[in-house]
């Protein structure tokens, strides 16, 4: 609990904005809770006239019945009012805290989200700050009312009688005792159970999901006997954990039941001594049932509560993730095109040296290939360009000026980039292409389709520019993809171009019909360009040649093949096989 | 629900007595109020002190039975539940394994892995919750009607009108949010949603500086989702205020009716409060098992979709219970073969051809044009809807499928690899595969270096996926696994598109020197992979457009043509190669 302090902290000042509603939540609960309890007082008192034959004093009873009537009213009013309010300072909260966490995303580096699983990253934006917001509804609803319900039982019972209050005091601790001890017990249980859940969890996860190799290796009987083996060992903690979880319920019924006998017993011999009533006793059982409840709820809300702490904990560590370095006021207006890289090093992790002094001057227009096997670090170049990472140290100047000294929007804004993994929004055709260009005209989007060869396709689509593309781009194929990812970057058109395996996917005869396209596209821009392809290579102005994320090689095309180096191994590979 | 009832067939004797003994113990806590009325009317009304501590006896003992008896319905209903669900989710792991390609492709992975994990544990909880309340809180609520009625039949009439009112509320509320918890639900599978992409898409986004785009997007979502919780937090809001008032007023009635009842001297006082009791217990009965209906509708989803998953026969039939043992010079012939998914369009359109033993097999195309459907057909991933493939002479349909994908080494286009590490991954392949044998094949799979260098070597760990290996070394390793059983016919899937061209080459020179009489068949996009294979199969759109050698096909088919010349600079150089 001491760890969760600082995480409660800010809960708490999460929660102050609302200072005023949780005050008034505050007010009524206490309104509630002794309006409540005051209920059973009153029904006592009307049984204490009901005597027996010929000795009930209805004008009396009338005048209890009416002022329970109010007391009745004014509980469900103000637990009403209360849950309203509970309800709107959680989900107010929740959605703060949602949102920040989001626009802080928006705000880390990239390295952070390549570097950390997105399920891990989407849990705690989604599932975390559910469980929050569940733990602080609870929290809110039930931690204060079962406190103030204890305490004023509490208060209640001893004005009434003192010694059958303290049966009622000193027992049910007992159901709290054996409630925690069952809960000890069981934790260890079901961390068991959890961990045996994942185990069976990645089996089916590898299994399922690879469904196809499966059965290209008839694996289907091994992996069913794999899975049995599993889901038995899973099965045995589950009996275990689930039947000791369910002893709570139980054991603090008994426990229950027997403050109820020896108030209903200790009481009744009180009446007989004169020293109670009847009408008292049965004020005292129904406390002594709703004292109880309190206790369970409340041990109930702390584990809610600590899982809802530990669920907080992990979204603040989201948002306290340090922010990318800020930017500077310059805005890169229209860039010339010229790129220089200076003795620039760079690498992901300080451990593992990745590029050493490097150094390219691109004159305007010029157009850069970046040749070299697959996961040889080819989009390093691009993360440093469009300065989702930035360099250990050296500069990349452009238009003559360090891009740091740039706003990353007006940088950015400068290139085009179209890379090989398509990524499209949810969203129609239309509104993918004009994601470069939110003001573009219908004219304008037509236009840069046709010119990628994107409208042919797009115009067969039932519901042609107004297309709904779903989660992932799921009802295109790669190719038509990629055509629109190309079709995106046609729309604006900024001085500088990054292209990486921007037609990997396209079928070839599709490719050379945009291969024009491309060729007026790149016609006076500066651009970058990773391709295997030998014709886009051999026409760059420098080729980059890289090998295990470093650059190996660097020239033109005949100076490397003079070199015979590594670019020169890469392109006999394809020419002079066997 | 009902056709997954059949998993508790093993558990009858669990089923049957783990309601029975929540009854025992449920008529046990219905008489408690008879024994606090009797302390009422016989021990405090005759100052019988003797009586009350024997009734406190009586009070413990039926409290302590009932505790023996709810402990022995706990266990029955556990056992039963992790039973089930034990069994069901055995059975739904071998049905999936019976699927074939296509199923799987139309089911979906990610919706296959939530039904064998979440829905199977949702179901096991309804079972659990079922057996332990669905007889018990009707029987309590019935019991304390009936209870009421042989104490007063006049004043249980109150209860007769309170319940069902009671009864309708409780359930309405419920229902009534169901639909608004689904709202609640999908409206935060939006915001996941976009969470999702944009950590999937963060480069794009950046790229066009949409940041401030995508966080108004996120407060609206999330703002929509905070409305709909609102929403139903007011409806829900009404439960405890309404209950509260109904339970209460009929209290008061009790009272009022009660002492007149007393008054004419045809009840006792002790009566009164046991009526009150049985109040009590009901409105704690209804909300309970208002819960435990919600929580089977939640079920009853979960149930339906896995009985879907259980709906889908296996659309591929094993037929062949003998082995076949047939020879023929061809290894494989196509005759007139078509293959037509879900909709009209052909994949694969009239294929004929005969592929002699030991011969390789060039298949080209751009995406969608049929390659990977066309080797598909051989080991049975998918039938053909018309015409016939024949291995070795046979029909494929007439082998049984084991046998026939034992003679099939098949490397898919994305290669996938399994947590454990490299031995048991390339013992997929073949079970009992020597280290002499994994060697042999790692060597001819270019993989042998890589896999030596590293810590453990042929026990060097593999992540989930292969995520610690990159894509070539990947590859890599699943076509070892392909070629460790020495297979007849080997299918290489675009499988070598992360590897570099100069490896790419040895891989396929290795292959031809080390495999004796195999019959290759090799899916590219890449002319430079099949050009010396000894039948090249030139696919566009599921038509087979050219069938030959490099020359030929250079020469008199254009899409061919048009593949090589856009994958070469210039047209010289492919001839002059040729």
């Amino acid at each position: 609990m001491l760890k969760n302090k600082g995480t409660l902290k800010r809960v708490l000042s999460l929660v102050g904005k609302y200072k005023i509603l949780v005050f008034i939540s505050f007010a009524l609960a206490i309104v509630t809770v002794v309006s409540q309890l005051y209920a059973p007082i009153l029904f006592g008192k009307a049984v204490d006239l009901i005597v027996g034959k010929g000795n009930v004093d209805f004008p009396a009873i009338e005048k209890i019945i009416l002022k329970t009537l109010v007391v009745i009213g004014i509980t469900a009013l103000s637990q009403w009012l209360m849950n309203l309010i509970n309800n709107r300072i959680t989900f107010r909260v929740v959605k703060d805290i949602r949102v920040r966490a989001f626009r802080h995303l928006q705000k880390l580096d990239v390295s952070y989200i390549d570097s950390h699983n997105h399920g891990d990253i989407v849990s705690r934006i989604i599932t975390d700050i559910d469980q929050f917001s569940d733990g602080l509804l609870m929290g809110f609803t039930q931690l204060f009312t079962g406190v103030t319900t204890i305490v004023g039982t509490l208060i209640f019972m001893f004005s009434v009688n003192v010694k059958i209050s303290l049966i009622v005091v000193l027992l049910t601790p007992l159901s709290l005792f054996v409630a925690s001890f069952i809960a000890k017990r069981t934790y260890n249980l079901f961390k068991k159970q959890s961990e045996i859940r994942g185990e069976i969890t990645t089996h089916i996860d590898e299994m399922t999901g690879n469904q196809k190799v499966v059965k290209a290796f008839c694996q289907e009987e091994n992996s069913q006997t794999k899975f049995d083996g599993i889901n038995d060992e899973l099965s045995k903690y589950s009996l275990k954990a689930t039947f000791f979880s369910s002893m709570v319920n139980p054991c603090t019924r008994v426990i229950n039941a027997l403050v109820y006998a020896g108030v209903g017993v200790f009481g009744a011999i009180a009446v007989i001594n004169g020293r109670f009533s009847v009408g008292q006793l049965t004020c005292f059982l129904s406390y002594a049932n709703q004292y109880t409840k309190p206790f369970n709820e409340i041990s109930g809300v702390v584990t809610e509560l600590q899982n809802s702490l530990a669920s907080a904990a992990r979204v603040f560590e989201l948002i306290d993730e340090k922010e990318q370095t800020p930017d500077t006021e310059k805005i890169l207006e229209n860039a010339d095109g010229s790129v220089e890289i200076e003795h620039l090093d760079f690498s992901y992790t300080k451990d593992k040296e990745l590029i050493k002094d490097l150094n390219i001057a691109v004159n305007p227009g010029q157009r850069v290939a970046i040749v070299g096997p697959t996961g040889c670090g080819k989009s390093t170049i691009i993360n440093l360009l469009m300065r989702f990472y930035d360099p250990d140290s050296g500069v990349i100047k452009v238009s003559g000026e360090n891009a740091r000294s740039f706003t990353r929007k007006s940088l950015r804004s400068n290139y085009g980039m179209v890379l090989q993994e398509t990524w499209l929004k949810s969203g129609t055709i239309r509104e993918n292409i004009a994601y470069s260009k939110p003001n573009a005209t219908d004219e304008e989007i037509v236009a840069a389709a046709k010119l990628t060869h994107a409208h042919s396709f797009i115009k067969r689509l039932e519901h042609g520019y107004d297309t709904l593309i779903g989660e992932d781009g799921g009802n295109l194929s790669q190719g038509q993809k990629q055509l629109l990812c190309i079709t995106r970057v046609i729309l604006s058109l900024p001085p500088m171009l990054i292209l990486d395996e921007a037609t990997s996917s396209i079928d070839s005869r599709t490719e050379i019909r945009i291969q024009k396209t491309f060729a007026k596209m790149m016609q006076g821009r500066t651009s970058f360009v990773v391709a295997h392809r030998l014709s886009t290579i051999k026409e760059s102005d420098i080729i980059l040649v890289m090998n295990n994320g470093k650059i190996v090689e660097q020239g033109t095309h005949e100076s490397l093949l003079q070199k015979n180096g590594f670019y020169a191994e890469i392109y006999n590979s394809q020419f002079a096989v066997e | 629900m009902k056709k997954l009832l059949k998993y508790l067939k093993n558990y009858i004797k669990e089923s049957i007595f783990a309601p029975l003994f929540k009854m025992l113990e449920a008529s046990f806590e219905l008489t408690v109020p008879l024994v606090v009325a009797a302390i009422i009317d016989k021990g405090i009304a005759n100052m019988d002190k003797p009586l009350v501590y024997k009734l406190l006896f009586v009070l413990i003992g039926l409290a302590l039975v009932g505790f023996a008896s709810a402990c022995t319905a706990q266990y029955f209903a556990a056992k039963a539940a992790i039973g089930f669900s034990k069994e069901l989710r055995s059975d739904l792991f071998r049905h999936i394994n019976t699927l074939s390609y296509s199923d799987i492709d139309r089911l979906g992975t990610s919706t296959l892995i939530t039904r064998l994990t979440a829905d199977v544990n949702q179901t096991q909880t309804a079972v659990n919750l079922f057996l332990r309340l669905f007889l018990r809180s009707p029987f309590i609520v019935i019991g304390a009607v009936i209870m009421a009625f042989t104490v007063d039949t006049k004043v249980a009439l109150i209860f007769a009108v309170s319940i069902p009112l009671l009864i309708a509320i409780v359930f309405g509320i419920m229902f009534g949010s169901v639909p608004i918890y689904k709202k609640v639900q999908k409206r935060l599978d939006a915001v996941l949603k976009i969470t999702r992409e944009n950590l999937s898409g963060v480069r794009v986004i950046r790229a066009f500086n949409h940041q401030q785009k995508e966080i108004e997007d996120f407060e609206e979502h999330s703002e929509e989702l905070k409305k709909a919780q609102l929403f139903g937090g007011k409806i829900s809001a009404f439960m405890n205020p309404i209950t509260y008032v109904i339970v209460n007023v009929s209290i008061l009635l009790i009272i009022w009716s009660g002492g007149k009842q007393v008054d004419a001297g045809r009840l006792s006082q002790g009566d009164v409060v046991a009526l009150i009791n049985y109040m009590t217990q009901v409105l704690i009965e209804i909300v309970k098992l208002a819960n435990l209906i919600i929580n089977l509708t939640k079920s009853m989803a979960s149930a339906s979709r896995i009985s879907e998953v259980f709906e889908v026969k296996a659309s591929l039939t094993d037929d062949g219970n003998t082995p076949v043992n047939s020879q023929s010079e061809y290894a494989v012939e196509f005759e007139n073969v078509s293959v037509i998914y879900g909709s009209a369009e052909k994949s694969l359109d009239s294929l004929n051809i005969k592929i002699p033993k030991g011969s390789t097999v060039g298949i080209i195309g751009g995406t969608g044009s049929g390659k990977t459907t066309l080797v598909n057909t051989i080991p049975r991933f998918y039938d053909v809807s018309e015409g016939a493939v024949k291995v070795n002479g046979t029909d494929v349909r007439k082998y049984p499928i084991s046998q026939l994908r034992n003679m099939i080494g098949v490397v898919p286009q994305y290669a996938v690899l399994v947590s454990g590490t490299v031995r048991n991954n390339i013992k997929w392949g073949k079970t009992d595969a020597t280290d002499d044998e994994i060697l042999s094949a790692l060597e001819i799979a270019q993989a042998k270096d890589f896999v030596l260098e590293k810590d453990g070597g042929l026990d060097a760990p593999i992540q989930q996926g292969g995520k610690n290996l990159s894509g070539g070394q990947r590859q890599r390793l699943t076509i070892a696994r392909a070629l460790v059983k020495k297979p007849e016919i080997l299918i290489l899937d675009d499988s070598a598109s992360a590897l570099d061209f100069a490896t790419d080459a040895r891989l396929r020179r290795a292959i031809k020197n080390n495999t004796d009489n195999m019959t290759v068949f090799i899916v590219s996009q890449r002319f430079s992979t099949i050009r010396n294979a000894d039948i090249i199969i030139v696919l566009d759109d599921g038509d087979v457009v050219g069938i030959g050698k490099h020359d030929e096909l250079f020469e008199n088919c254009d899409v061919y043509r048009e593949i090589c010349t856009s994958q070469l600079y210039a047209k010289e150089e492919v001839s002059a190669n040729a």
